[in-house]
């Protein structure tokens, strides 16, 4: 598996009148081809704006990109000109988001907002866009695709604006689809099916996937590896089965202790975590989570740790990770 | 078996929404079938959890169970009494008993009210206690709901999400309530947060000796939470049992689809689940179909499914399920 995307110390700011937003501090990771990989954590931890900044998707002002580099096929996407990145952004790297509403043109119908990307990208004339933009809705599963396509998005159910979305993603064939929080707003047996297409649709053209999301049981189900994100780093980061089976950062291991199960016999009492995340104005020094960490050392106030590695390609970041090396999920 | 003492009991609810057209006379051409027919009890104690996707009732349920939205047809009693033929002062005494949490918990709070005057509002209305004794309860309310008492001259913007929403636990315990329908309380939240307010939902049961309807679309949680779980579609209860039942043996094809659709949170665990992908999307709730209301999407359908409605019965004790494939 070759390396597709190197993410290296990207950090982003907000500025704003009561101070720099210190969003994203730091990041590093690297996506393989193929590879799914999942970016979860709360509001506010910088999962959707550490991929926005990627794609140079963030407004400027009061955004900006105080660092580091992303390289995709060789290149830096944050020194790319103009030109170079509209050939990368909605091609080879293509992105859906949460709500397909905002992302779709309400005064277009779906065959031109579709075919528009493959006329401007793939260099096609209108009747072949056309076709193909019908191939398409159809290989998502838009049933009688030749008529709907002719709709406006007002006219789709929320499944199906999230579907129409992805066909336009994928009409460019790229390498990289960037999924921000694609299923939050959906029904549980809808996100089912969006989930069963994505993954379909994954194997059979062999492209990489990010997905971002506050919900663990999809990630759970869908992707290869995990960054799990706090105040703006990423605290911890592995193979899922190691995250889910043998979390080592405390606020991993919080998180899953906050979350019910469905498959939960013993009634136990949901794990919380005391406090609120920290002002991203006004980082303390030392690690972000320790005000609220169980686990806490005194070294935890003042020193930041860096990502560790706790077992082959699953590290995190945290000075007490002998304490946390005990921890196993309480089979249940 | 003695009959477990029953608060709430509901018969055969419904609650349409006419849709009207015309300019200068309105007609009514339709209506949403938005509850559609449902029954069920609530013991005292005990916390029904009702599960189900968008538009499916649940939320409707909950506001006419409260007499909030007047039902179309069907009856509610509360403590034995008939809370549809009630009117004017007698019903608003009965509603000292009953209270809300809502989902939003930015809407639901008065922004121009401080937090002691939102929480101190129910006894007002309800001319309950002195001004001090309502002082000292609304002290009361906010350490029960685990808050400052300092923060009585705040106003809600100053707080964040999951304070509110104790804010908006405590004025529903402002009456001493002995039943409150919780819509949606939790779904607004990140999964930490989500963890603090239903375990001090859990807490307040305990001590209070509370009785919830929990209406949710997160099965997760709804089964965490709850005793028994009702699993609502298009206006419809298909199926009601407990917690553990649903899970091991459910009986309706719906319930069935909903289970396999919620993801477990391990890796080990999910990859080993069937799957169910139910092909379609829900009718409109103005357009139900002929028959059972699942028709339509249901992998086991057969002919008697699109031409007769399946009544709801129990098939099992406690165990109720409304599919012409079941008992």
């Amino acid at each position: 598996m070759s390396t597709l995307l190197s993410v290296r110390g990207l950090e982003t700011r907000f500025y704003t009148q009561e101070g720099a937003v210190q969003a994203v501090n730091g990041i590093s990771y690297t996506l393989d081809e193929g590879a799914t990989l999942g970016i979860v954590g709360e509001s506010g931890c910088g999962k959707s704006t550490s991929v926005l900044s990627m794609m140079r998707l963030i407004p400027s002002p009061p955004g900006k990109i105080t660092g580091g580099e992303v390289l995709f096929e060789g290149r830096d996407l944050l020194k790319m000109d103009a030109e170079e990145l509209r050939h990368v952004r909605g091609n080879r790297i293509a992105m859906i988001f949460q709500d397909p509403m905002t992302s779709l043109n309400p005064v277009l119908t779906i065959r031109r907002q579709l075919s528009e990307a493959l006329q401007v990208h793939m260099e096609m004339d209108h009747s072949h866009a056309i076709k193909r933009s019908i191939e398409l809705l159809e290989v998502v599963g838009i049933p009688q695709a030749d008529e709907r396509i002719k709709d406006y998005p007002h006219q789709f159910s929320g499944g199906m604006r999230q579907r129409v979305m992805i066909a336009m993603a994928l009409s460019c064939n790229p390498q990289i689809l960037i999924a921000d929080e694609p299923t939050t707003s959906l029904d549980v047996t809808i996100q089912a099916q969006i989930i069963d297409l994505i993954k379909r649709l994954r194997d059979e053209i062999g492209m990489a996937v990010i997905w971002i999301t506050h919900d663990l049981g999809v990630v759970a189900r869908l992707v290869d590896r995990v960054n799990v994100m706090y105040a703006g780093y990423i605290i911890e980061m592995g193979p899922v089965k190691d995250i889910y089976g043998r979390p080592r950062h405390p606020y991993t291991i919080a998180l899953m202790g906050a979350l019910p199960r469905l498959d939960d016999t013993a009634h136990e009492r949901l794990q919380s975590i005391e406090g609120l995340p920290p002002d991203l104005i006004s980082l303390p020094p030392g690690c972000p989570f320790a005000p609220r960490c169980d686990y806490v050392l005194d070294r935890c106030l003042t020193e930041n740790p860096s990502l560790d590695s706790v077992s082959g390609d699953h590290m995190a970041a945290c000075w007490n990770l002998d304490a946390t090396l005990g921890y196993q999920r309480s089979s249940r | 078996m003695a009959e477990k003492d029953i608060l709430v009991r509901v018969e055969n609810l419904k609650k349409h929404f006419p849709i009207r057209r015309g300019f200068l006379i309105q007609r009514q051409v339709g209506a949403i079938k938005a509850v559609d027919g449902i029954s069920f009890d609530i013991h005292r104690g005990e916390t029904l959890g009702l599960v189900g996707e968008s538009g499916c009732g649940k939320t409707t349920t909950g506001r006419t169970l409260l007499q909030l939205y007047r039902p179309t047809s069907g009856r509610v009693y509360f403590e034995g009494e008939d809370l549809v033929d009630m009117k004017g002062e007698r019903l608003r005494r009965q509603r000292r008993k009953m209270q809300m949490i809502f989902q939003d918990p930015y809407a639901s709070l008065n922004p121009r009210m401080t937090v002691g005057r939102i929480i101190r509002e129910p006894l007002e209305v309800h001319d309950v206690g002195s001004a001090k004794e309502r002082q000292t309860r609304v002290q009361e309310l906010l350490g029960l709901v685990g808050m400052n008492q300092h923060f009585v001259n705040r106003y809600p913007h100053e707080f964040s999400g999951g304070q509110r929403q104790r804010i908006g636990v405590a004025r529903a315990l402002a009456l001493n309530p002995s039943f409150i329908v919780c819509d949606e309380p939790i779904s607004a939240f990140d999964v930490s947060i989500q963890a603090q307010v239903v375990n001090l939902l859990e807490d307040l049961q305990a001590e209070l000796g509370l009785t919830y309807l929990f209406i949710a679309h997160d099965l997760s949680m709804v089964r965490h939470i709850s005793n028994r779980v009702a699993v609502m579609y298009l206006g419809k209860i298909v199926e009601l049992t407990d917690r553990n039942t649903l899970y091991s043996d459910p009986q309706h094809p719906y319930t069935e689809a909903l289970l396999s659709a919620v993801p477990i949170p391990d890796p080990e665990v999910d990859e080993k689940r069937g799957r169910i992908i139910l092909e379609g999307e829900v009718p409109s709730p103005a357009n139900p179909p002929v028959g059972c209301n699942f028709n339509t999407r249901c992998p086991k359908v057969m002919q008697v499914c699109r031409e007769v409605d399946p009544e709801f019965k129990e098939v099992a004790p406690g165990h109720w399920c409304a599919c012409h494939l079941v008992g």
